[in-house]
């Protein structure tokens, strides 16, 4: 398929499957950091109040995403790219303890006589599949590139409904519209109602969507501005910094864009700039977000100044994470325990997680290589440890 | 032919600092290094047969750009890091 035209919404037919359930969680808990020099785990008791770093793992590789099974909680996948090197994907049955590469690692198809084909940098996001499809994994890739694998991590297969689509190109635009450390698919989540229920985010390229797992997609921009093209309402090409579906509440989309954080009720298939509730004097730009787990109007995000040249750090030097429980409408500051002046935090698209512990706690990894963590929901905040190298990637994993 | 490796390499080499493969071409040779070291070609070379930006291949004292360069049994072939920034 070479439209790029709308499909209606298929709410009826979604609405039928069950959701996962809304318990917390009670056991151990680990960290799971990606770093530009390597991975490292950090992890707890069930208490959250001792926390044992180890690592490194790869040291000297740029790891983008390191990811626990959330099902069977002892597969990890790891997206490593040694500066020299290749980009791969690393897997572990065991904790860390052991690794095995990919045998066959995300890579695009090679291009026919004359022309010119894409090569994967590095894998810049994985995501388990649906709990129907136990062995699947996906992995979004700089350039935008989305890859499947379904024996659990070992091989791995092109999506050819997007990687091979006419309009692939169109969609994901070329250097000169690129971030200046490459352009990626991210954000790949998956419909916990219908595996073959796709959402990803590029920078640059915008939110797309598959209903038939990955055969055919379409955009889903509606509403979200570009401010740096020409049309600043177009119908792709945006600056989607994440986007998250919410697991409870699957029609309920948030997406951090390079021009303000936005909210979409599928149904409605538009994007609301909700983050134009935030003061003025913060703004809503910014790179990651963090769902609660158990309530869909709840979630975290982390300022960053997008003003003149983009310095991306907090604004005025002082850090701060806003959260909402209103889907948006009305915004807190949460600042408790965070320096209060002189702190230049910048926190990447991936470096921003919650756990599913009850307070929920929410953490974020600096490119200072310093995380912080907050057991009451943001209500005070404590760098859990230091000195580590630039963080990538943050993701919080339950392990009992 | 014997093949040096580099330290980023090493991994795959068992820590063997060289190793033999045999092959008329870089590609064939490196295609004999993959069957022995599974994993190691596609860290030295893309998808698009390109030989990766940070690494180079000497054939003896000659550096080639190109899989297509003919190797022979006598040759030594130099893999290497290029330097890098922090």
């Amino acid at each position: 398929m070479t439209s790029t035209s709308r499909r209606p919404f298929r709410r009826a037919a979604l609405a039928r499957a069950s959701l996962p359930q809304a318990t917390a969680a009670t056991g151990s808990l680990a960290l799971l950091v990606g770093t530009r020099k390597g991975a490292f785990i950090l992890r707890s008791n069930a208490k959250r109040r001792e926390w044992r770093l180890a690592g490194p793992h790869f040291l000297g590789s740029n790891v983008h995403h390191i990811v626990l099974d959330p099902h069977d909680r002892r597969t990890m996948l790891c997206a490593a790219r040694a500066g020299h090197l290749g980009p791969t994907v690393f897997r572990s049955v065991d904790m860390g303890r052991t690794w095995k590469e990919a045998a066959k690692p995300p890579a695009f198809p090679k291009a026919k006589e004359g022309e010119k084909g894409l090569a994967v940098d590095h894998v810049f996001w994985l995501t388990r599949g649906h709990p129907s499809e136990p062995s699947v994994w996906y992995a979004g890739t700089s350039p935008q590139g989305l890859f499947r694998s379904a024996d659990g991590g070992v091989n791995w297969e092109g999506v050819g409904g997007f990687n091979a689509h006419p309009l692939r190109a169109a969609w994901c635009g070329d250097e000169q519209s690129s971030p200046p450390d490459g352009a990626t698919l991210h954000s790949i989540n998956i419909d916990p109602r219908d595996p073959k229920h796709l959402y990803i985010g590029m920078s640059c390229g915008g939110t797309f969507e598959s209903s038939d797992g990955g055969s055919n997609w379409a955009p889903l921009n509606k509403g979200s501005i570009a401010d740096f093209l020409p049309d600043p309402n177009p119908e792709y090409g945006q600056d989607v910094h994440c986007m998250r579906m919410h697991p409870l509440a699957p029609d309920r989309l948030y997406q951090q864009n390079h021009c303000g954080f936005y909210r979409m009720d599928r149904a409605e298939g538009e994007w609301v700039r909700v983050g134009m509730k935030m003061p003025k004097r913060i703004g809503d730009i910014g790179f990651p977000l963090a769902l609660h787990p158990r309530k869909p109007d709840t979630l975290w995000v982390f300022p960053m100044d997008g003003s003149t040249v983009w310095p991306r750090v907090s604004p005025d030097g002082k850090p701060v994470a806003y959260t909402t429980r209103s889907g948006g409408k009305t915004w807190q500051r949460q600042a408790s325990g965070l320096p209060e002046r002189q702190g230049w935090f910048t926190v990447k698209r991936q470096a921003m997680c919650t756990d599913r512990h009850e307070p929920v706690g929410v953490y974020f990894g600096t490119t200072g290589g310093e995380i912080w963590g907050s057991l009451n929901e943001g209500g005070k905040w404590t760098c859990l440890v230091r000195h580590l190298p630039e963080i990538y990637s943050l993701e919080a994993a339950e392990l009992g | 032919m014997q093949v040096v490796i580099p330290p980023q390499l090493r991994d795959y080499t068992h820590d063997e600092a060289q190793v033999e493969a045999s092959g008329t071409t870089v590609a064939e040779m490196l295609a004999d290094l993959d069957r022995q070291f599974p994993g190691i070609r596609f860290r030295i070379v893309d998808e698009q047969d390109r030989i990766r930006p940070h690494l180079r291949i000497f054939v003896n004292e000659e550096q080639t750009r190109t899989l297509d360069a003919h190797v022979a049994t006598a040759d030594r072939i130099l893999i290497f890091g290029a330097l890098s920034g922090g």
